[in-house]
């Protein structure tokens, strides 16, 4: 392929990476930035709203557009219940004790992913979109007769995908708007800054944090429900999502939300981009690397205010 | 584990209600999930002591897909075995025990079937780092280990002589058999696609050199990390004269992996050919794979019951509770993994076999039994060897068969051509019966 | 009887009955025990950094797979014996640790734990890269004639064990003493409080520098010698996962406490190994364990034992 045409389809793919991460890191973000601890068990929940969506698809007959909006509505209500859940029985018991909720976490990790495997079983099942159609893109070339339109080769992508990167952008304008319009942003934001403030002020801190959790949690699986139709549902799919959403959690600074968005961008673009150049593995290399050496040269992330 | 094998139907047949209920008990799932443990108890009719064959068995990590067919294959073929009489007139008795696809614990499994369970031999082993991990424990502990397997890692002199592989062909064969095929019939430049593993490395190397020896051109090597998850942004560098696309990959994100490879090219694609691996525990009829119609695959063993279906095949794919499109007859979405589990019928009846020419009565005799295996050469096509007839090598530790290529119609894989074994024979790389037990 | 006897004495009796306990119990325990006790010392390296030291670290699997490569691929394709290959394993993990502990320690916290991640990840993909000589995934055999020192066949079941237990001793005495020296007391203040070891004068950096090479030479000890004894060599050992497995087994025994790491592996190994044979869900059993543990015993093991018995508890 020229090297023009390559270069934008993978950075259409980065930017569908992006906007899968944003939405994935975003629910760690809120959690991480608010509650102060890392849910280990994150990537879990992504898997369970693949999963769910999987479930209600295959349960709702007719057009799969029917399936898939009911798993769109019903996956992260589950899935932040189950958060809730979770938190009501061992978050709270432990205190958030950092160190603690990691062990915590990971046990819940395998609990989820035994479970999932049990019941749903050990293949990747793939949910269908409800719109999939591929579309060739045009390019533009200097020939003889001045600048042409063309249809390279290969150069294509789905309206499905395109679709998730706009969905992406709705979901997270809306979660700005939440954060900054309402009243439980305001709470929340609240909490984030001084918990024991928050505390005497009479803001019920526990019930926020309950919020909090299930709600970084149905943001997962909302992202889930978004991306299966392109991935699959596989038990042991959550594992990637963590680790990404998790570096871009750091990446973007801690508890900023627009750096997390920024993160994304930056590591789904890069993730992207220098595949044109390298070979694939090499190439992610480099990008993990890249990851790395951002944070070795500002500790505190893209946006974060250097510690004192 | 250590339970029985009980009806395939205990271990999948859960109803999606129950699915959703247990996720949400999420604690009480093992009593009401969990496999329940035991023994085999074989029939009443046998009053002798049983022979112990430990299972290792992939039921958790990357690996479960296959393991659960595999499982369930080992099940059926036990249980042919005692009815017909089993082993030199002793039942089977199957102690199956998760690895969890992790070389560590793979040899920590060896361990307990040797040392703790007192197992007479090892066997199952499908993903070869876990072979890798596990074999050098077997030899040390002096266990006869039929791995099941595929990789080339017997036949390539580096394990040991307790390890054979002797129920499912290598890689090395099976690349180099395909060769010839596609550059008679798709095309002479290729352009391959491949996992970043050892696995994958061996198609590379075996592939291109068997092509090249066949005039044909390798245009570019792709290989793509494990990680990855999505896989458009590759496929640019597919050089533009590729006549075919030979694929491989494995794990969960297969699937992404064709699909993204068919929206890429649209209505102009070029050949494609492509190991099973590839959508092994998939249905074909999946949403996005309509554009592999026309595609070519091979196949271990045909998925999908063919016109000329032989008895040895209709009886198999019945034991094992498998239906003419290769799936559970108790659940069509449930995919096997029919070009691989055929494996485990094989070797344990190439275990009987061996232990009947052996005369073999308990551990002090495994030594007996690894010759006797060794000595063994054609394996006739039968109900024992329901994939084909194989012709085993006793100094490599490595059988040979014959490898199927398959067309895709109408999301059905349609057998297109058979190799014969000396197609897949190449020269020996070690001599294992030089080496000292 | 001073703390530091009591204590001396104590690390002795754990070695003694570890000596014991060959003798006693059966092979199949004993096979296991020589890889609780090579996994141990992982877990020990690990808890320098951890437990001591208060730095969260997610790639410590990169070490451990330098020692275990650094003996292996030069067994392999250098020819060396096994003695001098494990010192190159040693080697390979110290330089490793030094050049990694001198990037990441730019950073503190979870900015820390996401560089140590990202380097480990970047081992990983290299190995798999390097397949030519290190066949990825898949891993290589160390044959049974490679793995001899001095005459000993270290693939018999008495020689594994004491070699084991010889690499477990070494470094478990070596913590006991470091931890008891003012390098390690000034460890312990960083992990602390950070800000009043800086005040007394201390350079917070060099120490912690220092830790994590102490700690990724352990690991990569503990690597190297999981490769000569049980022969293999492969990628799965710098998987994430690996790297988890650390951090679980010292919390599950009690981070910052001498005995700790021991007790970890051995409960989290054990576990595994029984309830697996009851059930296919033994993931879910050790997933629920750690949820009770951090609700009932959250120091782990050796915390609860100090709490409780021995307030002395090195």
């Amino acid at each position: 392929m020229e090297f023009g045409p390559y270069l934008f389809i993978a950075s259409l793919e980065g930017a569908i990476t992006a906007a899968v991460l944003a939405l994935t890191a975003v629910g760690l973000s809120i959690v991480f930035g608010i509650m102060r601890v890392v849910n280990v068990a994150h990537g879990e929940f992504f898997m369970l709203g693949a999963v769910i969506a999987w479930w209600i698809t295959s349960l709702v007959g007719g057009h799969p557009a029917y399936g898939f909006v009911a798993a769109l509505i019903i996956a992260p209500i589950l899935v932040g219940i189950l958060a809730i859940v979770c938190d009501h029985l061992v978050l709270r018991r432990i205190n958030y004790d950092p160190e603690r909720t990691i062990v915590a976490t990971i046990g819940l990790l395998y609990v989820i992913q035994q479970t999932t495997l049990m019941t749903f079983g050990p293949e990747a099942r793939p949910v269908e979109a409800p719109f999939n159609k591929r579309i060739a893109l045009p390019w533009f070339e200097h020939t003889e007769q001045g600048f042409a339109l063309t249809w390279p080769w290969g150069l294509s992508t789905t309206t499905y995908k395109l679709a998730v990167i706009g969905a992406a952008v709705f979901i997270l304008i809306l979660l700005w708007v939440l954060m900054t319009r309402t009243k439980f942003g305001l709470i929340m934001r609240a909490t984030q800054l001084d918990s024991e403030m928050a505390q005497a002020h009479g803001i019920p801190v526990n019930r926020v944090y309950a919020m909090v959790f299930g709600l970084g949690a149905g943001l997962a699986a909302l992202g889930a429900v978004l991306i299966v139709p392109i991935q699959q549902a596989h038990y042991l799919m959550g594992g990637d999502p963590l680790l990404l959403s998790f570096i871009v959690v750091i990446i973007g600074g801690l508890g900023s939300v627009v750096g997390t968005i920024v993160a994304a961008l930056f590591i789904g673009m890069s993730d992207g981009i220098i595949s044109v150049f390298f070979s694939p593995t090499l190439a992610k290399i480099i990008a993990t690397l890249a990851v790395a050496f951002v944070l070795v040269f500002r500790p505190q992330g893209l946006f974060g205010k250097p510690e004192r | 584990m250590t339970d029985k094998i009980k009806n395939p139907s205990d271990a999948t047949g859960i109803s999606r209600r129950t699915a959703i209920k247990t996720l949400a008990v999420g604690a009480g799932v093992v009593a009401t999930t969990g496999t329940i443990p035991g023994l085999l108890r074989p029939n009443q009719a046998f009053s002798a002591e049983p022979i112990r064959i430990g299972f290792q068995v992939h039921r958790t990590g990357i690996g479960a897909a296959y393991g659960r067919w595999y499982d369930r294959t080992t099940e059926a073929v036990v249980k042919r075995i005692n009815d017909e009489g089993g082993i030199n007139g002793r039942p089977i008795e199957i102690v199956a025990e998760d690895d969890g696809t992790d070389p560590k614990r793979g040899a920590e499994v060896v361990e307990k079937f040797a040392n703790q369970h007192k197992c007479d031999i090892a066997f199952g082993t499908l993903f070869s780092h876990v072979v890798f991990g596990s074999a050098p424990r077997a030899g040390e502990l002096k266990i006869p280990y039929f791995v099941v397997s595929e990789g080339h890692h017997v036949a390539s002199g580096k394990l040991n002589r307790y390890t054979l592989q002797p129920g499912i062909t290598d890689v090395k064969s099976q690349v180099e058999a395909m060769a010839p095929f596609i550059s008679e019939n798709l095309g002479k430049k290729v352009t391959m696609i491949y996992p970043d593993f050892a696995f994958g490395h061996d198609h590379r190397d075996y592939f291109s050199t068997a092509f090249e020896n066949q005039g044909g051109t390798i245009l570019e090597k792709i290989a793509i990390p494990p990680t990855e998850t999505s896989f458009t942004k590759y496929f640019p560098k597919i050089p533009r004269d590729t006549e075919v696309i030979y694929h491989v990959m494995v794990g969960p994100a297969v699937l992404t992996f064709v699909k993204e490879l068919g929206e890429f090219f649209g209505p102009s694609r070029p050949e494609i050919f492509g190991f099973i691996d590839s959508l092994e525990a998939v249905d074909m009829a999946s949403p996005g794979l309509e554009f592999l119609d026309g595609t070519y695959f091979w196949e271990g063993n045909p998925r999908y019951a063919q016109a000329d279906q032989t008895e040895f095949d209709k009886a198999y794919r019945e034991a094992v509770g498998v239906d003419a499109n290769g799936a559970s007859i108790s659940d069509s979405k449930d995919v096997s993994t029919y070009a691989h589990m055929f494996g485990c019928w094989e070797t344990l009846y190439v275990v009987k076999a061996g232990m009947e020419a052996s005369g073999y009565k308990g551990p002090e005799d495994r030594q007996k039994l690894i010759e006797a295996v060794e000595s063994m050469s054609e394996m006739p096509h039968s109900f024992e060897h329901p994939q084909g007839a194989k012709l085993f090598n006793g100094k490599t530790h490595q059988a040979f068969g014959h490898q199927y290529i398959s067309k895709v119609e109408d999301s059905k894989l349609v057998l297109a051509h058979t190799t014969s074994i000396e197609d897949t024979l190449y020269e020996d790389e070690v001599d294992y019966t030089k080496q000292a037990f | 009887m001073s703390t530091s006897l009591k204590s001396f004495l104590l690390h002795v009796f754990v070695l003694c009955l570890l000596a014991v306990l060959y003798f006693v119990v059966s092979e199949y325990h004993s096979g296991n025990l020589a890889r609780i006790l090579v996994m141990a010392v992982y877990a020990m390296g690990y808890n320098v950094l951890f437990g001591y030291t208060g730095l969260l670290s997610l790639g410590h699997a990169l070490f451990f797979a330098s020692g275990m490569y650094g003996l292996g691929l030069s067994i392999e394709h250098l020819g060396l014996s096994a003695a001098p290959a494990l010192v190159v394993g040693f080697i390979s993990a110290f330089i490793v640790a030094a050049v990694i502990g001198f990037l990441a320690l730019r950073t503190s916290g979870v900015a820390f734990m996401i560089v140590t991640l990202m380097f480990a990840q970047a081992g990983y993909l290299t190995i798999l890269l390097a397949g030519k000589y290190t066949r990825g995934d898949e891993g290589f055999v160390i044959q049974q004639g490679d793995r001899v020192i001095a005459g000993i066949d270290l693939s018999q079941a008495d020689n594994r064990y004491f070699a084991a237990l010889l690499l477990f001793g070494v470094c478990f005495l070596f913590i006991a003493w470091l931890v008891q020296t003012r390098f390690g007391k000034t460890l312990v203040a960083i992990r602390e409080n950070p800000e009043r070891a800086r005040m007394l004068g201390y350079d917070i950096q060099r120490h912690k520098l220092l830790a994590v090479i102490i700690s990724g030479t352990l690991a990569g000890a503990a690597g190297a010698a999981y490769a000569l004894l049980f022969g293999y060599a492969g990628a799965t050992f710098s998987t994430v996962q690996y790297s988890i497995y650390p951090l679980l087994w010292v919390l599950l025994g009690g981070a910052g406490t001498t005995i700790g790491p021991l007790i970890g592996t051995v409960f989290m190994t054990y576990l595994i190994d029984i309830s697996s044979e009851y059930t296919s869900a033994y993931m879910l059993i050790a997933g629920l364990a750690l949820i009770l543990l951090t609700l009932f015993a959250p120091h782990g093991f050796a915390g609860l034992i100090r709490k409780k018995l021995f307030s002395w508890l090195p």
